[in-house]
């Protein structure tokens, strides 16, 4: 490689230049109680090599049987994905030689998959507006996770210069689904945010479906991105596949920095090797792995341990009636009923309060509300804490108690986080809260006109400016009851019975 | 005509890390041939209509419930191993067996 050629152009640059064309496989680790071809438990973080029996091991003699339920979601998936169905599919050998697989080949499908032929529509946000993107699916198949390798010895933790290797088959034979869609072409300068946006997309339907976790850092949802750029008009470039993608940040930063690299390549006059990169998490990213000049030789052939799966037209009808209704779908009826925008429903998704704001909000609270509480000070509370909106101890049922207590004035907005500080503290739910820490707004008029005659004391010069009709100076006495009593006042009661006092009326 | 190459046989050979010498590989490419083309005797007698099958049994759609059960005992497990360090079974460095 010449040391002349910059390594990388910048992203828009290169996009002014050259048209990407992408294409993801994503992989899903089943949510099932079970492996997929044994009882084994799935459950992550166990002890290594407790969660492993003959089957997943690869003992000789042992016989795998399918999980009905992985079949199940599979066909969910595929039906959600808008993929036919195929009425008789197989599994077959993958054939290779590495400690992760412990039977020397993994059990997948190859040229039967269970579901083809669909497409998942994404948004993405531009300036002119949210453009709504087609992703079409080549095919979704079942598979077995591998086995964790542990690389030892050498400097870095890495499979080079690692002396040898340590595996756990804990994960071997987890259930994992592969959804591998079409080539994208044509979304430009989009081409990151289409990706990212299609993976978000991936992940909000495998929750909804409920099929999958989906904890990226727990690796249950895990990428690789195939990305080829071409001068327009011409024919489809040679790809790279950048494999360990696993966040919706490294998906987005592995696509520009792949655009960035090709595109200094090919404008130097050089070639992009079609090649396997892995992407670095901590650095954003790839770096060379394997040469893919030699075609991989897998040997599939049809897994003679199992039997054909040949699903009936009414079965896939049962499982077509189990759908939820669908992200998408979701969010614009949640748009539309909340009278909110993309932008703040987005907001809403992605502090993971979805389901907690559509709660709160059947429970009798305002959207603007529930809104504001679960992704304003809950989720402050929760990201300080490093835990999940939905496990904080605050429910919706407690919001709509708060609210209806601000509503009636026995609460003020202050005091209402004071609630919500005890019941997050385990101090009892919202009612018994309000009587441990004495929480009331003051609504004694005796109490209240002795705190502003002690502020109008401490302030003449505004109490002169009121009295004079400068109405707006009144904030500052209002503020000055509002603290000498701790919060614990109306604040709108305040300023009617000061101007009252002062025998002022509103401008 | 031969039903696989002496070629063939060393890649295949190379795929299942398997270290033969050049007798050896004449050897079994002409045994391999034997083999497959007595195999290959058999489509002489299936005809057009009779699908090629992956499985001797005409079964479908064979399910387990989805129900966790035991696993093996560890210590049974590693012990069966030629190797095992931190719990995880021990094996060779990696990138030395990479295919080059």
């Amino acid at each position: 490689m010449s040391t002349a050629m910059p390594e990388t152009i910048p992203y828009d640059e290169a996009l002014n230049l050259f048209e990407p064309v992408f294409g993801l496989e994503v992989h899903v680790e089943m949510g099932t109680n079970s492996k997929m071809f044994c009882s084994c438990p799935t459950a992550f973080g166990g002890e290594p090599n407790t969660q492993v029996c003959p089957v997943c091991l690869g003992l000789p003699g042992s016989m795998p049987v399918v999980n009905r339920t992985a079949v199940e979601s599979t066909i969910r998936i595929g039906l959600a994905l808008n993929c036919t169905i195929a009425e008789w599919c197989r599994f077959a050998r993958k054939n290779y030689f590495y400690p992760d697989m412990p039977k020397d080949y993994q059990i997948s499908q190859y040229d039967e998959p269970l579901c083809s032929n669909g497409y998942l529509d994404v948004t993405v946000a531009t300036v002119e507006g949210p453009k709504v993107v087609r992703v079409e699916i080549e095919r979704v198949h079942m598979e077995e996770d591998t086995g964790k390798l542990t690389h030892a010895g050498g400097a870095t933790g890495r499979i080079h210069g690692a002396d040898y290797s340590l595996v756990d088959y804990n994960r071997a034979g987890i259930p994992l689904i592969e959804i591998v869609t079409k080539p994208v072409a044509g979304a430009g300068h989009l081409v990151a945010d289409v990706a990212k946006a299609y993976v978000a997309e991936l992940r909000d339907l495998m929750r909804a479906l409920g099929v999958s976790d989906v904890r990226m850092e727990e690796g249950s949802l895990r990428c690789d991105v195939n990305l080829s750029l071409n001068k327009p008009g011409s024919p489809m470039g040679t790809r790279s596949e950048t494999k360990n993608v696993n966040s919706l940040r490294s998906v987005e930063r592995a696509v520009r920095s792949e655009v960035e690299r090709q595109s200094a390549l090919l404008t130097a006059g050089g070639r992009v090797v079609q090649e396997t990169r892995h992407f670095h998490e901590d650095i954003g990213r790839s770096t060379s792995g394997r040469s893919k000049e030699q075609a991989e030789d897998y040997r599939y052939f049809p897994e003679p341990d199992l039997v054909p799966i040949a699903p009936s037209p009414a079965w896939i009808d049962e499982l077509r009636s189990t759908l939820p209704e669908l992200p998408s779908a979701k969010r614009s009826r949640l748009e539309a009923e909340w009278g909110i925008t993309p932008f703040e429903l987005a907001t809403v998704v992605n502090a993971g309060a979805l389901d907690l704001v559509e709660e709160t909000i059947e429970a009798g609270v305002e959207s603007a509300a529930a809104r504001k509480w679960w992704t304003g000070e809950l989720l402050r509370t929760a990201n300080d804490q490093g835990i999940e909106l939905a496990d904080l101890p605050v429910t919706p049922a407690h919001i709509a108690r708060v609210e209806a207590l601000v509503a009636d004035g026995s609460l003020n907005d202050k005091l209402a986080r004071q609630v919500f500080e005890g019941v997050i503290a385990g101090e009892g739910d919202v009612d018994e809260v309000i009587t441990s820490r004495g929480l009331a707004v003051v609504s004694d008029d005796a109490a209240l006109l002795a705190a502003i005659d002690e502020a109008l004391v401490a302030q003449p010069d505004v109490a002169e400016k009121i009295r004079s009709g400068k109405v707006q100076a009144a904030g500052a006495i209002v503020g000055a009851v509002m603290k000498s009593t701790r919060g614990q006042a109306d604040a709108a009661k305040v300023r009617a019975l000061l101007l009252d006092r002062l025998g002022v009326t509103e401008a | 005509m031969t039903a696989i190459t002496r070629a063939e046989v060393a890649h295949l050979a190379t795929l299942a890390r398997l270290d033969l010498t050049e007798t050896e590989l004449d050897h079994y490419a002409q045994q391999l041939d034997v083999i497959l083309q007595s195999v290959a005797r058999v489509s002489e007698i299936a005809s057009a209509d009779i699908p090629a099958t992956s499985h001797p049994l005409p079964l479908e759609n064979v399910f387990r419930d989805d129900i966790a059960r035991p696993c093996l005992d560890r210590a049974e497990v590693l012990a069966a191993a030629p190797a095992h360090e931190d719990d995880r079974f021990r094996v060779p460095r990696i990138l030395d067996e990479e295919l080059s």
